[in-house]
Formats: C-alpha cells, sequence, structure tokens
C-alpha cells in the first residue's frame, strides 16, 4: 500500500472532495426537471379547465347530449364529435388489433430470425411517418380508390332501407368515418405490434417448450399458453392503441369530412374531437366558441387519460419496461 | 386410431391457416408500408426542384402559366429554427429529468409518480398540448410566435427524452458508479462525467428518436407558431413550419400548391425516416461490441 499512496501531505487538504458543495444543486436541478414534466401534465388539464369553464356553466350537460353545434346562434353541444371520437377509435382498435398480434406472433414464433430484424424494423417505420402524410395518403390515394372500388359497389348491392343498407349509406366521395378509422388503424398498428412483441418475448421460453414437448402445435402454444401469460399486458396494449387513436388529429381532419351532426351510418362523414378542435380553434369567432372548443380539448384529456392510465397500470403490473 | 389421426391432422390444418393469417397480417403492414412510400415518390418527387428550398409561400397562380409557383424557404427555416429550440429545451430537461428518475429519486413514491405521469405525457394528445401552450404563451401575451410553437414541441419530445435516458442510464453497470465514488467523486461528477459519458451513444438515440417524433408534429403548431408567408427569422412573431404548409396547401383546390404540399411532405418524411433510422443504428452498436 505504502508505494501506492502518495505521501501524508497530500491528505492536508480538505476532507470533502472538491466539487461536492454542487451535489444538492445538481440534484435539486434534476428533481426541478423532473417536477417541470408533471407541471406540463397539471397545467394541460388546468389550462382546459379554465377554459372550458364558461361553456360547462352556460350548457351544463346539454354540452354532452346535444348534437346542435352552432357558433352562429352560440349554441354548442358535443355529442357528434365525441361520439365520432369513441366510433373510429373503436373501429380502428378493432381492426388493428388482429393485425398487431398476427404480426407480433409471427416476429416472435415463425419468422426466421434473419429476417425477424428487418420486419419489426420497418413496421416500426411505419410509426415514423407523419400524421399529415397519413392524412394527404388517405384523403388522395386511399379515400378515392375506397370510394370507387369499395363503398359504390357495397351501395349499389345493398337496397336502401334495410339494415345492411343504412349501416353502408353516405355520399360516396370516401371522406368518412370508416376510411377514417383505416387510417387510424394504419397509425396504430406499428405501435401496438411494438407492445405485443415485447410483451411475447417476456413469456419464459420453458413455458413454451413445455407446451411443444406435449406435442402442441404453435397455435395451441399461442393461444393456450403465451396468451394467458400475457393477458394483464394484452389489455394494456389495447388501451394503449385505443389512447393513441382516440387523441390522433391531422390524418382524420383530413379524412373524416368534418361535419358535426350525429354520425347515421359507418360512411357518413363526422367528425372527432381533435379535428374539431383542429378546424376551429384558431378561427373561433367568439369568447363562447373558443371556451365550447377547451372544454371539448377537456372531455378529450379526460377519457384518454383515464385509457392511458390503465394501460401503463396493466402493462407495469406486466412487468413490462 | 383413424379418429385420432383426424384429430392430429385437423389441428395441423387450423395451425397451417394461424401461422398465414400471422403472415398476411405481417404483409398488410409491410404493404401499407411501402404504398405509402410509393405514393409520398410518385407524387412528390415532380415537386422537387430548387425553387422549392429557395423561395418562399405564395398564393396560388391559378391558370397563369407563366407565373413561377412559391417555395418552402420560410417553412423549412422556420421548422429547423422551432426544431432547434425545442430540442435544447427538451433535451435540457429530458435529460435531467431521465437522471432524477434513475439516479436520484426514481424509487420514491414521487418517483413512481412522475414516471407514470411521464408515459401518460408520451402519448398524450398533441393537439391538446397545443391549445394548453396557446392559453399559456398566446393569449396572455397577445400574440402567436415561433417561441410558443417551440414550447409546444418541446413539450412533445421532452417525455421521449425522459424515457430514454432513464432507460440508458439504469443499464449502465453500477460497478462505473462504485469506481467513481471510491474515489471520492461527487456524485453529480460520477452522473456527468462517468454514467453520461457512457451512455453517450444511448443518449444521442433518445434525442434522435425525440427528433423524429416531433419534427413531423403539426397539430400543437396550429394556435402556436400559426405560419407566415413570409421569410422570418424573428421567433417573437408567427413562424412558417413545413406541417403547417403543407395542412394548409393540401386541402386547397389549386394543383400547383397540392404538388408543393406532396414535396414538402416527401421530404419532411425522408428526414424523419432517415433519422429513425440513424437513430436505431446507433442504438444497437453498444450490444454488438
Amino acid at each position: 500500500m505504502a508505494e501506492l499512496s502518495p505521501s501524508a501531505a497530500a491528505f492536508k487538504g480538505p476532507r470533502i472532495p472538491r466539487g461536492a458543495i454542487f451535489d444538492p444543486w445538481f440534484r435539486w436541478l434534476c428533481a426541478s426537471a423532473a417536477t417541470l414534466l408533471l407541471a406540463s401534465l397539471g397545467w394541460i388539464m388546468v389550462s382546459l379547465f379554465i377554459g372550458g369553464l364558461p361553456a360547462f356553466r352556460k350548457f351544463g350537460f346539454h354540452f354532452i347530449t346535444s348534437v346542435t353545434w352552432n357558433p352562429v346562434t352560440e349554441d354548442y353541444g358535443a355529442a357528434g364529435p365525441i361520439v365520432g371520437t369513441l366510433v373510429t377509435g373503436a373501429l380502428s382498435l378493432a381492426m388493428a388489433l388482429p393485425l398487431a398480434m398476427g404480426i407480433a406472433v409471427f416476429l416472435v414464433e415463425f419468422c426466421p430470425k434473419i429476417i425477424a430484424r428487418p420486419i419489426a424494423v420497418a413496421v416500426e417505420l411505419l410509426a415514423g411517418i407523419p400524421s399529415i402524410v397519413y392524412g394527404m395518403w388517405g384523403l388522395f390515394v386511399f379515400a378515392p380508390f375506397f370510394a370507387l372500388h369499395v363503398q359504390t359497389p357495397l351501395m349499389m348491392a345493398l337496397p336502401a332501407g334495410t339494415f345492411w343498407g343504412d349501416i353502408f349509406q353516405g355520399i360516396p366521395n370516401g371522406a368518412n368515418i370508416f376510411t377514417a378509422s383505416v387510417i387510424l388503424a394504419i397509425m396504430i398498428l406499428p405501435y401496438m405490434a411494438a407492445v405485443f412483441r415485447e410483451l411475447f418475448l417476456t413469456v419464459p421460453p420453458q413455458l413454451r417448450e413445455s407446451a411443444f414437448a406435449l406435442g402442441s402445435t404453435p397455435l395451441e402454444t399461442v393461444t393456450k399458453v403465451v396468451m394467458p401469460f400475457v393477458s394483464r399486458g394484452t389489455i394494456g396494449v389495447i388501451m394503449l392503441g385505443l389512447g393513441r387513436a382516440l387523441g390522433e388529429t391531422m390524418a382524420v381532419t383530413f379524412i373524416i369530412g368534418n361535419t358535426h351532426a350525429f354520425p347515421k351510418s359507418l360512411f357518413d362523414s363526422g367528425s372527432t374531437i381533435a379535428s374539431t378542435i383542429a378546424n376551429e380553434f384558431a378561427e373561433a369567432t367568439s369568447e363562447m366558441h373558443t371556451s365550447a372548443l377547451l372544454a371539448l380539448g377537456l372531455v378529450l384529456f379526460v377519457i384518454t387519460f383515464t385509457v392511458l392510465a390503465i394501460a401503463r397500470g396493466l402493462l407495469s403490473s406486466q412487468r413490462y419496461q | 386410431m383413424t379418429k385420432n389421426s383426424g384429430r392430429v391432422a385437423r389441428r395441423k390444418v387450423y395451425n397451417v391457416v394461424f401461422v398465414a393469417c400471422c403472415g398476411v397480417a405481417t404483409i398488410i403492414a409491410i404493404g401499407a408500408l411501402v404504398l405509402i412510400l410509393i405514393s409520398l415518390l410518385q407524387k412528390g418527387v415532380p415537386g422537387l426542384d430548387a425553387n422549392l428550398f429557395l423561395s418562399d409561400t405564395k398564393s396560388s397562380c391559378g391558370d397563369d402559366t407563366s407565373c413561377v409557383p412559391g417555395g418552402l424557404r420560410n417553412a423549412f427555416v422556420g421548422s429547423a429554427m422551432m426544431l432547434a429550440a425545442a430540442m435544447l429545451m427538451s433535451i435540457s430537461v429530458g435529460m435531467l429529468a431521465g437522471t432524477w428518475l434513475s439516479e436520484y429519486g426514481g424509487e420514491t413514491r414521487y418517483g413512481h409518480l412522475i414516471r407514470f405521469l411521464n408515459d401518460v405525457l408520451l402519448s398524450a394528445p398533441s393537439i391538446l398540448v397545443g391549445v394548453a401552450v396557446w392559453e399559456l404563451l398566446v393569449k396572455p401575451f397577445g400574440g402567436f410566435s415561433g417561441w410558443a410553437g417551440a414550447v409546444a414541441l418541446a413539450a412533445l419530445a421532452a417525455p421521449v427524452v425522459t424515457r430514454t435516458t432513464e432507460d440508458i442510464l439504469a443499464m449502465q453497470a453500477s460497478s462505473l458508479r462504485e469506481a467513481g465514488s471510491a474515489l471520492g467523486t461527487p456524485k453529480w461528477q460520477v452522473v456527468r462525467k462517468i454514467v453520461w459519458r457512457a451512455a453517450g451513444g444511448g443518449l444521442l438515440t433518445g434525442a434522435l428518436l425525440a427528433f423524429a417524433r416531433i419534427s413531423g408534429e403539426t397539430a400543437p403548431l396550429l394556435f402556436t407558431a400559426l405560419g407566415n408567408n413570409f421569410f422570418s427569422l424573428d421567433m417573437n412573431h408567427p413562424m412558417a413550419s413545413v406541417p403547417a404548409v403543407i395542412f394548409n396547401d393540401a386541402e386547397n383546390a389549386f394543383p400547383d400548391l397540392v404538388q408543393i404540399a406532396w414535396a414538402g411532405a416527401l421530404v419532411m418524411s425522408l428526414v424523419v425516416l432517415a433519422v429513425n433510422v440513424i437513430g436505431r443504428i446507433l442504438a444497437r452498436e453498444p450490444r454488438r461490441s
């Protein structure tokens, strides 16, 4: 030891290491940065609440139940956008969920290792495409195609007045609730597939191997061993996808048709909360109009916050990191 | 035995159908990506010329064939300035917050709360962030501004940086920290000079992913930076951005404006995808060594 340590003179310096006085400062700086995140979420809620208060006060429950949204007469009822948001969210989820599960199962269970990585990256790149590009693609490419090759034939085949005829009724221009849901489904698909994939990878290999050893086919292994193991996480992924779909703005604004009426059929134009805010907020004509839009924002915030909170709660209980 | 072999055959058929369905799902996703990229190239490439980068946005030419259509110079510059400001803000806040979660208070009750809310903020609707920043910076100060746009983008990027920073720092070996502390280094120096440095590549990846996340964002800019048809470097005033111009031009009836919107969308998507790919390559390197 003696040759390693310098002479005793070196120890005459201060006992506290140099710079140690900044320790609490740095800790405090980090803590305040973390608190800033909390504050920003809090501010979103508070600002929407304060801004929306006049509208809530004036309209009360009428705001949620009425379908009249009329800036001229200052009468605001948001049932149309609220239902539009929930319907597009549910539809897109119904389309994206089986696809996302299929992709995750394929990548984890069946895909050769060499191409699994490129495919996973390609699917994740789908998540990287900006929302507005999805909107343009939906408006200029998908909607015309859909109107010509799906919507028109369906409407010709189904007589008006019957149940199915009513469901698929609408103006054949491709800008409707259904196409908006399809675009939303493509957008949330990569997020859901990525989380599913990570969930499936948390299943202990022993479980999977014992299922195979008992003679299970891959299908039986997935449905009877893997799925039950990640069941809580599965609901988490569903909620995560739903949260994304509910709050998505630009793509929906392009393609949903933007009418405030209560949607009557799948192929009817409609609006969501986010698309209504995006379209009207910058040009809001009066204090009450702005307030009604902020109140609408608060409704969206409460819905998405609840959904995302459930998602995170379930996913972290799966010990998914 | 025939009954049994029939069951085996049925199970095998179900299994083949299932594998095929999973494959089809993957093909659908890849197909969507390819279709979107093809449309972008088909419609965007004809609009790619020097004019796009050298002249500012203007209203449509209409039927006048002699007039030169506008470009996106002001929008590119505005986007770049707001993104740079937003990244500076979000990296400072996100790195410090992620460091706090990983090195200091992550296991306290408050730490769990922050982590949870940060995860919610990660997927929060971007349009609500725009509205909240409007209430904070536009309404009280009497006007739209580039700074308001930058703050809105920063609020969207900071949770991404926080999350990746925490994940990366948590992956660093604790022996590194112990070695530093054993030498008598104050903790903040251990964090800065040892942990951050060891995590370098991963931190960069987090920043790149955050950049990719916000560079295509439109909704939060609509009521914060608004837009500006003229070239401007003043962030105290309304500022043009590529996504906002695309939004305005694409829903327009004039073909020349729609063409510019496609060209802008192509450039923007290529930048975002390139940054995404670079970020992923950087993230993969440490695992190999």
